[in-house]
């Protein structure tokens, strides 16, 4: 391949020949001075916890840590917003020589009286870490005191990847599982798993199910309380959207409380549809696959319109994706192609070698199947796949934007819900107003400008 | 109050903890002096994600591509130190951006296991044919936020750079804090008016404000050259707008080489703009060009026209010393009541600067936006000024904001936003004027068409 890859990523980036798939390299630590666009295990932690908004979240370290991750993303609430505050120990010079229990105890107490919080997630960064805080102990004590779940979260920045953030996080929901009363849960119920209601989606989800007569018992975490996640062993399957994040979680309650889980994704129609399907399919009630056909056809019907109209204008444009997880990039290569829109390159932060297999497997022959990816080889792929548009965050944005590329937020940034029926059409709306505006016309990768003005 | 005083203001008690931070942490602010070097990568020696939250943050703000490299810390590297990985580091960086520079900026991760950063970059300068050139800062976020960050590096760079300058040239270089890109133009615009050379540290006025391109630059266009730097000494003076310890002056080298220091606050304001200009004129011994006379006669027009909407108002500031600084300054210069004056910095040197201003009330340092709204709830404000994350305070509160500094997260086009000179205080004046005639026009029942 002519893309300049360093030697430290060999095997991190290929291209999907015919038939055959290729061994990705991933799952290892990011190549130092790479400039990785993955964050650390603390970040992976948050991002899981953080929608869960009758909780006090205190990440414990110096200031840095809990700045970034102040309001990061939308993770709506229908009630208490305890967690868009941003809640540091605020470690200094001195605490770093003397120890950091004392101030994590002392913040903690007084911000439980403020607050007044169902549950205490303290978050240990790297500093909390090195400096041998025994954060558990202070947790225990905290708990016995408040009479509050008080959880630590072993989420040291340099644990690990984001992946491992996520193992943190599946430790500290366990803690919470089981604690509560199931008795009056009915049996077709379910936990949805690894939706975060960044902008509305788990409410979306939810009303679906509900409208089919399954009970939601908890989302993990989108809206989250902690009530219902005390609640969520009473739940008879997991559906785990997030499956990157959530995976781990859901077998650890399989093998704890006996609850199956599916995978599944709600982004774009047919993923929604089969998740519907799959799920009122195992819930054993003819009556709940009825009504889930009946959804599907009414709201497939209320939105097929549009998106036919959409995917004249999308037909035949290219498209980059780079993401967190790689269930969101099948799902996203199979609402693309939908819209006639076809992928190019498809990449992930934290893939494993299976997920890459199962990505090959999606996309067609001939794209870019890159793992834990940087901006230099990122602007080499859009270029040489002259991209029209690119799916990903916030830090992959300027990239395309730079090289007058569209650009669609799927990730912290957006507004709009993504997901199920009305969040495929959402999509599709963002995909043509940024692969379609006239701005791009004017840029000058499609219209160099004379150099010299001929009068 | 002198500079060696305010060094000696003991440090407050230690608070429990912080809410809703009004600082981010210093490896940030080196970062974004980084970026206004020409051909300078940042490098942070530490785990992945402070290079990572750092660049989501300053990508939100500025809307351009910012490259921030790490050592990429793992637990091996934790306990048996990570040299190898910053070797690495730079290594991999040299492959990819071939840079002139490479800024290396230590996250608390790198100073709490004690990592030798000198020692270990003269191992690797030692080991490698053609090695990189380095400078090196401290910046711990235990020690201090983003802005000490900034000024750390931008000293760092002076000293281990500059060179012993033979003779003068007509330049004037100009230290200032973080500012935003258009301010940056600005202030050369004003220093190249006077006939003097301009040399900013930082210059990230193209680099974190460039142009589209058709093809993708590694390293954007722009930034102050190294060669530029080198000379910094022989210029004939230094515009110190920053506010910070005296120990922490960048200014102090350049102004022991010959470049002769003068503090300086951010010109925000006539007052504050006319000293940089009287500086200016006094060094080059030119007058100001017309232009510049002219925009200060237009300014002074507008404070007449528009003084009766702001009198008497009431405001809370807050963000970076510098900026709560100079804007308290041109609050009272306009007849407005600075009641809360607050930075999240931790370098105690807002008060002194603060000294002379009528109608403050409350003067908060070190402060989280907990304790400033804690603080507004007693003032009756009218508005708050500083930036975009005291958003939830002012809608709390009921009042407007008018963003200023950094960061601003929640508008376009921060880049772009003027603060400094007659220009910039004319844009701030409208801007506060027409904040108030939309408030009283959007609460009249009568639905005035001319206010």
């Amino acid at each position: 391949m002519s893309f300049e890859v360093l030697d430290d990523r060999h095997g991190q980036v290929i291209r999907k020949g015919q038939g055959q798939v290729v061994q990705l390299a991933c799952n290892r630590a990011s190549a130092a001075g790479s400039v990785s666009q993955r964050a650390c295990t603390f970040c992976g932690s948050r991002v899981v916890l953080y929608p869960i908004a009758d909780a006090l979240h205190v990440v414990h370290g110096p200031i840095g840590c809990a700045a970034y991750t102040w309001d990061i993303r939308g993770a709506l609430s229908s009630g208490p917003e305890l967690h868009r505050i941003s809640c540091s120990t605020d470690l200094r010079e001195r605490d770093v020589v003397f120890g950091g229990e004392q101030p994590l105890e002392s913040t903690t107490r007084r911000l439980f009286d403020q607050h007044a919080p169902r549950a205490v997630f303290v978050y240990a960064t790297c500093i909390a870490g090195v400096i041998g805080d025994d954060v558990a102990a202070v947790c225990r004590g905290l708990e016995a005191d408040l009479g509050v779940p008080v959880i630590p979260v072993m989420a040291e920045g340099f644990r690990g990847n984001k992946r491992d953030g996520y193992n943190a996080a599946t430790r500290a929901l366990l803690s919470l599982i089981g604690r509560g009363d199931t008795t009056r849960i009915q049996k077709a119920s379910i936990n949805l798993l690894g939706d975060f209601n960044v902008a509305g989606e788990s409410w979306i989800i939810r009303k679906y199910f509900e409208r089919m007569g399954i009970e939601v018992v908890s989302v993990l975490t989108g809206d989250g309380r902690v009530q219902d996640i005390e609640r969520a062993h009473g739940a008879s399957l997991n559906v785990v959207q997030c499956a990157g994040s959530m995976t781990p979680l859901a077998k650890a309650m399989e093998r704890e409380h006996g609850i199956p889980y599916i995978r599944v994704s709600f982004f774009g129609i047919e993923d929604t549809s089969d998740a519907l399907y799959t799920t009122a399919k195992l819930m054993d009630d003819p009556a709940i696959m009825d009504r889930a056909r009946a959804l599907v056809r009414e709201e497939a019907q209320r939105v097929l319109p549009e998106l036919r109209e959409l995917k004249q204008r999308l037909q035949g444009k290219r498209a980059a994706l780079y993401v967190g997880g790689a269930f969101k990039a099948f799902s996203l290569v199979r609402a693309l192609r939908q819209l006639g829109i076809v992928v190019r390159v498809a990449g992930t932060q934290t893939g494993s070698a299976e997920e890459y297999e199962e990505l090959q497997g999606v996309c067609d022959d001939g794209t870019i199947i890159v793992d834990d990816t940087n901006p230099v080889e990122l602007s080499q792929f859009l270029v040489a796949e002259d991209v029209d548009v690119f799916i990903g965050g916030v830090k992959e944005r300027p990239v395309a934007y730079k090289l007058g590329i569209g650009f669609c937020d799927h990730n912290h940034e957006r507004k709009i819900p993504l997901a199920g029926f009305e969040g495929a059409v959402a999509l599709a709306r963002e995909l043509h107003a940024t692969a379609n505006s006239p701005v791009w016309n004017l840029m000058p990768r499609r219209s160099p400008r004379r150099r010299e003005v001929t009068t | 109050m002198n500079a060696s005083v305010r060094d000696e203001v003991p440090k407050s008690p230690r608070k429990d903890g912080a809410v809703n931070p009004c600082t981010v942490c210093a490896p940030l602010g080196a970062a974004v002096a980084s970026a206004g070097i020409a051909r300078a990568v940042p490098l942070l020696p530490g785990a992945q994600g402070c290079a990572t939250y750092i660049r989501r943050y300053l990508i939100s703000h500025f809307r351009e591509p910012v490259d921030i490299a790490s050592s990429s810390f793992g637990e091996t590297q934790t306990v048996f130190g990570g040299e190898d990985n910053l070797a690495r580091a730079l290594d991999n960086i040299e492959r990819q951006y071939a840079p002139e520079l490479v800024t290396v900026a230590t996250t608390c991760l790198a100073e709490t296991i004690g990592e030798d950063l000198p020692l270990i970059l003269h191992r690797y300068a030692a080991s490698r044919k053609r090695a990189l050139r380095v400078v090196h800062a401290s910046t711990p976020s235990y020690k201090d936020g983003h802005i000490e960050g900034f000024h750390a590096m931008v000293r760092a760079v002076v000293e281990q750079l500059v060179e012993a300058a033979p003779e003068r040239k007509r330049a004037a270089n100009v230290l200032g804090p973080m500012v935003s890109p258009a301010d940056l133009r600005h202030l050369k615009e004003v220093v190249s008016a006077f006939g003097l050379e301009p040399i900013l540290l930082p210059d990230y006025s193209t680099t974190l404000d460039g142009v589209i391109l058709d093809e993708y630059r590694r390293l954007p266009e722009g930034g102050t050259e190294l060669d530029a730097i080198r000379t910094m000494g022989a210029a004939l003076t230094t515009l110190d707008l920053t506010l910070t310890g005296r120990a922490r002056r960048a200014s102090s080298t350049l102004d022991q080489l010959g470049a002769t220091a003068k503090l300086l606050g951010l010109p925000i304001g006539v007052r504050a703009t006319d000293a940089v200009v009287d500086h200016l004129q006094a060094v080059a011994g030119q007058p100001p060009p017309e232009w510049l006379t002219l925009e200060r006669g237009r300014l002074l027009d507008a404070y007449a026209d528009g003084h009766k909407y702001v009198f008497g108002k009431r405001a809370a500031i807050f963000g970076d010393p510098e900026f709560v600084a100079a804007i308290a300054h041109f609050l009272g210069e306009i007849g407005m009541r600075p009641a809360l004056c607050a930075t999240g910095a931790r370098n105690r040197a807002l008060r002194p600067a603060l000294e002379g201003v009528a109608g403050i009330e409350e003067i908060l340092d070190d402060a989280d936006f907990a304790s400033i709204e804690t603080c507004s709830k007693h003032l009756e404000l009218d508005l708050l000024i500083g930036s975009s994350k005291g958003y939830r305070t002012a809608r709390e509160l009921g009042v407007p904001l008018i963003r200023v500094g950094f960061p601003i997260h929640d508008r376009f086009g921060a880049g772009r936003l003027l603060h400094v000179g007659y220009r910039g205080t004319m844009r701030l004046f409208d801007e506060l004027v027409n904040t108030f005639i939309e408030e009283r026009q959007q609460g009249s029942s009568v639905g005035f068409s001319y206010l």
